[in-house]
């Protein structure tokens, strides 16, 4: 007999926050918005008189609009508020942005920022549900999400499977939100980079820290291919994207050695050439235009949890 | 005018005194310390059950004028001080303009003297604290300058500071360096470790100060010159410093409550209170300060009094400016996290409060003696309190110590001869 879980109210800040219940939940839901997805009609009842702000203060294309549409399919009102057309040039600081956003009586704030704890801070604030759509190098729970509901639908299971997650893994938040997400749900981590990219310190007890790509590859059930930043290179971390491609670039060969039917993943956007060859970003094992539509079911049921209790709320049923 | 402190534990660290004694205090200097002193003209101030010692000393406090009066001023940061025990207080240079003219210097020893507290000026090493060229070192000097720092910014260029160290020795003069190499801490806002890779922010390695530390004294050691290392936090610099004082170099070293008692993990990156320079690190760290402070390789505590105006502190932790005000929690955390917890004893605390900095940098006061000046800070080691920073005097905000329950605080502060502090006012 299992526990009847609610996330009903809950702010989406970090994946250390949630049980591996609680990701159980969400990935399950998400597989029913997926069919819903594919219907016709994409949309539902289940948010009509919820709304939901989208509050950027980093440039976006994805993850914004995957909310976007994931708000509008379920019946919400969805309003966009980017940094550069509001407020916000004008000096406005976080604290007053959220209240005004408050005082308009949103359900949700979906919300990039580029300071890390960004989306706590805000969670402290004000009363809407916040989902975290990115703060700094901190965390991008929906991202981790994503990945997971992905491996698991191309692997049919998560527990005991083995990730290689390379390259800049200093700066990245979707290397932590999959770090602590990927660990609540039995997969083993192998991380690998450039040491200059990589943190000096322990990021979570268990995670596989390698120098050479190719020995986090090795007999991988999953690569993920993290974005490499010009501006990493120019703050000399690493000496030239040709280089960085040639020692830790994911190419046709590195890729032979992972398991046969090994899923590739790359959040985006990508730098083909770069971290990743383009043969091997179209190639069969990626998966990361499927990333992209199984973002929005993801969205969708984070937003239906959250705002209505899902399938455990009564009134839902 | 004639005040008499009678019945009180009178501990004064320089004088190696320890028991219950009257203070007898005419005018402005202390006239008499001795056992059953009776005077009748005398207006005599009861301090059954506290503690009596000389006025703190702190070395290290910004209090923002000229430029900054949102953050603080040199009225409520002396607010602050005699709240905090603190008869003295040696504000720091970084303002807007930097102080770096004996006019400057002048000015605002001038307009220190409307201060409820004893204040004396930092003037900075450099023009404009920008590492460069020399500031007129020895007009400040005549001007009463204490010392001089370029605080909130490492001297990178190696020369700049050797010409410094050489120039001002003959002065008889200390620079305080803010010991942090430039290149290694940019864009960092917190101590490099296990938390600022599990939270994603960008840190501040411990080895940037290990580094700034080693050359600052190799300089000093080359110039024969003195250097005061501010804000000590890594175990590495406390061994450096260590090992040089050892070799008979002369630095000098000071360490914060916050450093003394704080480690990494209480970083809490929607609350920018515990967002420092240099960083709360781990606790090895801290438990070397500790260590140094007792064997006397760190000579002084000081606060590192750092307000700003609440609304610039409310921010995003990265975007938020670093330091929270100080003085009046200084007492009570030392107290209640290092004397009640038996790490240190309350004399060598206050020797590190008062004696110590006095000695240092040449300051007549931080004693107890007749004919000295009467600082004087009255105890209560039995008071319980929760930090609160809507009743602080400062006008800063935003104190990791906010909401601590503290036993131990400055019950009253006599500033030359005058009750500056009594029992939770100003006077």
């Amino acid at each position: 007999m299992s526990e009847k879980i609610s996330l009903r109210g809950r702010d989406v800040l970090a994946l250390g926050g949630f049980s591996a219940a609680e990701i159980r939940l969400i990935l399950d839901t998400a597989k029913s918005m997926k069919e819903i997805l594919h219907r016709d009609i994409k949309k539902l009842p289940t948010l009509r008189g919820k709304s939901i702000v989208t509050l950027f203060y980093e440039p976006s294309t994805r993850t914004r609009t995957s909310f976007e549409l994931a708000g509008k399919y379920l019946g919400a009102d969805v309003v966009n508020i980017t940094s550069s057309t509001s407020s916000i040039v004008k000096g406005e600081s976080l604290r007053d942005t959220l209240y005004t956003i408050e005082a308009m009586n949103v359900d949700a704030i979906v919300m990039r920022h580029k300071a890390e704890g960004a989306a706590a801070y805000a969670a402290k604030a004000v009363k809407p549900v916040i989902i975290n759509a990115g703060d700094g190098a901190h965390a991008h729970p929906s991202q981790g999400l994503l990945n997971l509901f992905t491996i698991e639908e191309k692997k049919g299971k998560l527990e005991g499977l083995k990730i290689a997650i390379l390259g800049d893994i200093l700066h990245s938040r979707v290397a932590r939100s999959d770090i602590a997400g990927m660990r609540k749900m039995g997969i083993n981590i192998h991380v690998a980079g450039p040491r200059t990219l990589v943190p000096r310190f322990l990021l979570e007890e268990g995670v596989v820290v390698h120098d050479r790509i190719e020995d986090a590859i090795e007999g991988a059930d999953v690569i993920e291919v993290l974005r490499i930043q010009l501006e990493r290179m120019k703050g000399g971390l690493f000496p030239t994207t040709r280089e960085y491609a040639r020692i830790f670039g994911l190419n046709k060969e590195r890729l032979s050695l992972a398991k046969e039917d090994v899923l590739v993943l790359h959040p985006g956007p990508m730098n083909k050439g770069w971290e990743i060859s383009p043969e091997v970003a179209y190639s069969i094992n990626s998966a990361i235009q499927e990333e992209v539509e199984n973002g929005v079911a993801v969205r969708m049921a984070l937003f239906t949890l959250l705002l209505t209790g899902g399938a455990t709320d009564d009134k839902f049923n | 005018m004639t005040n008499l402190i009678k019945n009180g534990r009178v501990i004064d660290p320089k004088n190696n005194i320890d028991k219950n004694l009257d203070i007898l205090i005419e005018n402005d200097k202390i006239k008499a310390v001795g056992e059953n002193i009776d005077d009748k003209d005398a207006n005599v101030i009861d301090a059954t059950n506290k503690v009596v010692t000389p006025g703190f000393i702190d070395m290290h406090v910004h209090l923002r004028e000229p430029g900054q009066e949102a953050k603080e001023d040199f009225i409520s940061g002396s607010h602050a001080a005699v709240a905090g025990g603190y008869t003295r207080v040696a504000t720091m240079p970084n303002t807007n303009p930097v102080v770096d003219t004996a006019a400057l210097v002048r000015s605002l020893t001038k307009r220190g003297e409307e201060a409820k507290a004893h204040i004396e000026i930092i003037g900075a090493v450099t023009k404009g604290q920008k590492g460069e060229e020399l500031s007129e070192l020895g007009d400040m000097t005549e001007a009463g300058a204490i010392a001089f720092s370029d605080d909130g910014h490492y001297i990178d260029n190696s020369k700049i500071l050797l010409n410094a160290l050489d120039y001002l020795a003959p002065f008889n003069k200390i620079i305080i360096s803010h010991a942090e190499e430039t290149n290694l801490v940019e864009g960092g806002v917190m101590n490099e470790g296990v938390v600022s890779a599990r939270l994603g922010l960008a840190g501040r390695p411990s080895v940037a100060e290990d580094i700034a530390v080693m050359r600052d004294i190799l300089l000093a050691e080359y110039a024969n010159a003195r250097i005061h290392i501010a804000h000590i936090s890594s175990k590495n610099a406390v061994e450096i410093v260590r090992a040089a004082k050892k070799k008979g170099i002369k630095v000098t070293a000071e360490v914060t409550p916050q450093h003394l008692t704080m480690i990494e993990d209480m970083v809490d990156f929607t609350d920018s209170s515990t967002k420092i320079n240099p960083p709360i690190r781990t606790a090895k760290d801290r438990d070397a300060l500790l260590e140094g402070l007792l064997d006397g390789t760190i000579d002084m505590i000081v606060t590192d009094h750092s307000p700003h105006a609440p609304e610039e502190k409310d921010r995003e932790y990265i975007f938020a400016p670093s330091g929270f005000p100080g003085l009046e929690t200084a007492f009570g955390v030392l107290y209640t996290e290092l004397c009640l917890k038996k790490k240190i004893e309350l004399s060598t605390v206050i020797e590190r409060m008062t004696a110590a900095p006095a000695r240092v940098f040449g300051i007549e006061s931080g004693n107890l003696s007749v004919g000295s000046v009467a600082d004087i800070t009255v105890l209560d080691l039995n008071a319980e309190w929760t930090v609160d920073d809507k009743a602080f005097f400062t006008r800063g905000s935003h104190s990791p110590f906010v909401g601590k329950k503290l036993i131990g605080k400055p019950y009253g502060t006599i500033v030359s001869g005058k009750i500056a502090y009594w029992d939770g006012k100003i006077c």
